[in-house]
């Protein structure tokens, strides 16, 4: 195995634990699919890790629960927190998006950490994880300062097997590492409509990666053919044209392996002025909330809300639940509605939890009516846990991971589906079985919900109380068990009775 | 007698429905003074949803009910409504049965003891007439049918009626005297739940008695007789969960109910004392005082059944309450079946001292549960606390009032053996201690 370009600490990493394909993402803030257009690589927020093991495996927890540990070193995170329960094994959810057609999802495992916070401890060893770092190439531009200034952050690092050539005679493992950032450059006062390189990321970039095959920077130009909406400079004579999403989008290249893209100041600064007002986003064809319903600490409604934006196409999502075993769901009370009528999923595969060992796990293929909004909601009644079992702060509430709906979404352009040399990465990272549609992902809001609390200051009080009203039963009984009825004799006063011993000493009669 | 009963059914069903229809239903049923995770219907509904997706209903731990409900409620769970009511009558007219039963044999036993002058003079007023016996099976059915709290129980369709209905009727075989059907009622009352295993003494007390075979241990008759009925007991118990097992195919749910019932792993509030208890206990210590606590549901049979040989009936209804107040998931339907009795010791009254704080007692903390419990969950003024806290209470009143009819009894019985009007040795008035 050649580690020149791959890092070694993840490449021992998956040769221990056999993993087949590893995928995991670090997000800070929730990606607004109304505002924002689909994500090219979607994430939720917090830490998210599904891993599949080959078929040798035979202790898939063992080497789950140890992968999470060192990956937790790896990358500076807290994915101890990892355990069996909230990790579930979806069935249909989470195909492998590398080589190899395996369907055995108990090799599969999922888990996410909604709770995780993203800051510079990991975004340092994501970058350690380059074969250049932050030294040359596009990550100089990756200073943390700017980066976590942003309304939404995401990286992730996906591994997957790969052929290395057309033929497939080898496979390789590909990793992958993105980097998904927002910035917002009105709040950040900036005022002017307009950005720059310098201003995001406060550098310029001066070279590309020794070490790198190919290194680019696209911009979306497609709605600015004549260069009414916004201006880019410096020009660039390269286009890319590339079907991204079930679109076909035009992009203005910068090739950094060209010398000729620094131009004299030997430097890259990308800046793009707006003319006009922003024009209309593509609006999303498949997009979900959710949210809590009902008041109370003691039941609650999740609602999911799944929007289909397309006009005249039906088409069918998967939607996987993830509900930690402290909310007890109620199965019977799934009622999924689309445009006010009844919609019976075609499948579901539910997992009841088990107390302490597992979460629930549901997973429904439901078909969406074309232009509508469906709606599916299911009951829970909240637990209360033993003292040790809260967080610190108890009252902050209890995460819900997202739920993830997956789905072929119909395409207005035919994609095509043999990977090239020359589209761009981004657009390639979701393998296309068919032509027709492109496969989304979208995550929803993780759900915030309050759990009875118990008094935390009173383990002493509470046992001594209880075993008082038991001991109270186990008096009573006693008494009236072990002794019988008599008739009452007093026994003479304290005077009498020392009366009495003297006049016993002195020999004469006593008191009666 | 057969017509006030039946006025008294229709009444109680009339009750029943009105409730039903109303949307008080839904509130009812969703309260934890109600409904346990054991006993709740929206988990028998849950169940079967469960069993309809092809997923076992043990599987996940919202389901702790026997098999035998899955078989039952399969077929019935359009008409649950009617199967709550007519579990209430059959507990009704099984403790009116019962009583009758029960009162005639007091009669008789006092009847004969009379006539051999075994009673001192004075304690003649202690004794019982017929003209005051006749009205209590009727008092026993309207205290069970007409008690707010088994109302509650069956408009929350908790199959803690059931339960209730399997022991009235397990009562009435023991006292009818047939010992197969008190055996095989018995074993299903324990397979329902663990804790009428304690029941048994008390039936085999009464059986002994019956049959005029001597509680004792030497003797060749009393071992005879315990192992036929331990063998019937123990024996319908073996087949009831044998069958359970080829219902699902697994012995899943012999964790699932019977591991849940003895480790209290749920610790969702009820008027008990061990949600708050084990929802505070250090880790160290959790086993420890879960083992503690279970024996202390069994720990009484033995001594109460030595105290009380010759009164098995007392002893069946000291038995309930023991475990109505220490298992390990409570609800009023439960505290009602012994409540059921009460009138039947009511010629104790003279001698029970604290009836009044009881009764005070219970009846606040009835009323103060669903407040705390408002202020608790869904006002967030008030903490866990003070939920726990009217537990405590509840509980403690119900000891009291166990207690003190068991005072009272045993006072009775002091009196009809040294008379009623005793006297110290210097002729003046004594009074009666414990000592």
């Amino acid at each position: 195995s050649h580690y020149r370009l791959f890092p070694k600490s993840l490449g021992q990493v998956l040769s221990k634990f056999s993993v087949r394909e590893l995928h995991i993402s670090f997000t800070q803030g929730f990606w607004r699919t109304m505002q924002w257009g689909q994500p090219f690589i979607p994430s939720p927020p917090g830490a998210e890790l599904w891993v599949w093991f080959h078929d040798t495996v035979s202790d898939v927890d063992g080497n789950w629960k140890e992968l999470t540990n060192v990956l937790s070193g790896i990358f500076c995170a807290s994915l101890n927190f990892i355990d069996l329960t909230n990790t579930v094994q979806p069935s249909a959810s989470f195909k492998p998006l590398g080589l190899g057609n395996a369907t055995d999802h108990r090799f599969l495992r999922y888990a996410t950490l909604p709770r995780e916070i993203v800051c510079t401890e990991n975004l340092t060893p994501w970058k350690k994880l380059l074969p250049c770092g932050s030294k040359a190439g596009l990550a100089v531009l990756l200073k943390s300062e700017k980066l976590f200034h942003s309304s939404f952050h995401s990286q992730a690092v996906h591994i997957r097997p790969v052929c290395q050539d057309e033929r497939c005679t080898s496979k390789a493992w590909e990793l992958r590492q993105t980097l998904n950032v927002v910035f917002d450059l009105y709040t950040s006062g900036q005022g002017k409509k307009e950005w720059s390189l310098f201003k995001m990321f406060s550098r310029t970039l001066t070279e590309a990666c020794p070490l790198a095959s190919s290194s680019k920077v696209y911009v979306d130009i497609t709605d600015n053919p004549e260069g009414e909406l916004f201006e880019l400079s410096p020009a660039t004579p390269l286009l890319s044209q590339a079907v991204v999403l079930g679109d076909r989008r035009t992009y203005s290249v910068f090739d950094l392996s060209r010398a000729e893209t620094f131009g004299q100041l030997r430097s890259l600064n990308l800046l793009l002025r707006w003319k006009g007002d922003s024009g209309d986003m593509l609006r999303p064809l498949l997009h979900a909330e959710r949210y809590v319903a009902g008041f109370g600490l003691q039941t609650g409604e999740i609602h999911t809300v799944i929007y289909n934006n397309h006009p005249y196409r039906a088409f069918p999502v998967l939607l996987m639940d993830s509900v930690p075993w402290y909310l007890q769901l109620y199965i019977h009370t799934l009622t999924v509605t689309s445009k006010s009528r009844d919609n019976k999923p075609s499948y579901i595969q539910y997992q009841p939890a088990k107390d302490r060992h597992r979460p629930h796990l549901l997973e429904m293929l439901i078909q969406l009516p074309p232009h509508s909004m469906t709606e599916v909601t299911v009951q829970f009644e909240r637990a209360l846990l033993k003292w040790t079992e809260y967080t610190p702060d108890p009252n902050h509430g209890f995460y819900v991971g997202s739920s993830v709906v997956s789905a072929l979404v119909p395409s207005m352009v035919a994609m095509s589906t043999n990977f090239t040399q020359d589209q761009p990465l981004f657009s390639s990272f979701v393998p296309v079985k068919e032509e027709s549609s492109y496969f989304v992902r979208v995550y929803t809001e993780p759900l915030l919900v309050n759990l009875p609390t118990p008094d935390f200051s009173m383990p002493y009080n509470v046992i001594c109380l209880t075993c008082t009203v038991v001991a109270v039963g186990y008096g009573s009984f006693y008494n009236l068990l072990t002794r019988t009825f008599q008739v009452d004799e007093p026994s003479p006063p304290l005077s009498k009775r020392l009366a009495n011993l003297i006049r016993r000493m002195r020999g004469v009669p006593l008191l009666a | 007698m057969a017509a006030p009963l039946t006025l008294l059914l229709i009444v109680a069903v009339t009750i029943r429905a009105v409730l039903f229809r109303s949307n008080l239903a839904e509130l009812i049923s969703e309260r934890v003074e109600v409904v346990s995770p054991l006993n709740a219907w929206k988990r028998v509904v849950e169940g079967l949803a469960l069993l309809d997706l092809g997923v076992s209903p043990y599987s996940g731990d919202v389901f702790h009910e026997t098999p035998f409900m899955i078989y039952l409620f399969h077929f019935l769970v359009d008409y649950a409504e009617l199967v709550f009511m007519i579990a209430d009558g059959i507990t009704a007219v099984a403790l009116y049965q019962s009583i009758q039963t029960y009162n005639k044999n007091v009669f008789r036993k006092q009847k004969y003891a009379l006539e051999s002058d075994r009673y001192p003079a004075d304690c003649l007023e202690l004794l019982r007439s017929p003209k005051e016996m006749f009205y209590i099976p009727l008092k026993v059915a309207m205290f069970y049918l007409l008690n707010p709290f088994t109302i509650l129980s069956c408009v929350a369709k908790s199959t803690c009626g059931l339960n209730n209905a399997i022991i009235a009727l397990f009562i009435l075989c023991t006292l009818k005297g047939s010992a197969l059907l008190s055996g095989i009622l018995l074993a299903l009352a324990t397979y329902q739940s663990i804790y009428p295993l304690t029941l048994f003494a008390p039936a085999l007390l009464f059986f002994l008695q019956r049959l005029y075979i001597p509680v004792n241990l030497r003797r060749s008759s009393f071992w005879f007789f315990t192992l036929q009925y331990a063998f019937i007991y123990v024996g319908s118990l073996v087949v009831i969960t044998g069958l359970s097992f080829f219902l699902l195919g697994s012995w899943d749910f012999i964790p699932s109910v019977y591991g849940f019932i003895l480790s209290v792993p749920d610790l969702t509030p009820n008027i008990g004392l061990f949600w708050y208890f084990f929802a505070e206990m250090f880790e160290h210590f959790r086993l420890f005082f879960i083992c503690v606590f279970q024996i202390n549901v069994f720990f009484y049979t033995i001594p109460l059944s030595i105290k009380l040989k010759e009164h098995p009936v007392f002893l069946i209804f000291m038995q309930i309450a023991i475990i109505s107040i220490f298992k390990s998931y409570p609800t009023v339907g439960d505290v009602a079946l012994y409540m059921a009795f009460l009138p039947a010791w009511s010629h104790l009254y003279r001698f029970l001292r604290n009836i009044f704080l009881v009764s005070c007692v219970l009846l606040a903390c009835a009323a103060l549960f669903p407040v705390l419990w408002h202020l608790w969950i869904y006002a967030g003024s008030a903490n866990s606390n003070f939920y726990y806290a009217i537990t405590l209470l509840f509980n403690f009143g119900q000891i009291l009032l166990v207690s003190d009819y068991f005072y009272a009894y045993l006072r009775r019985e002091h009196h009809l053996t040294h008379g009623l009007y005793l006297k110290k040795k210097d002729g003046t008035e004594a009074t009666l201690v414990l000592k």
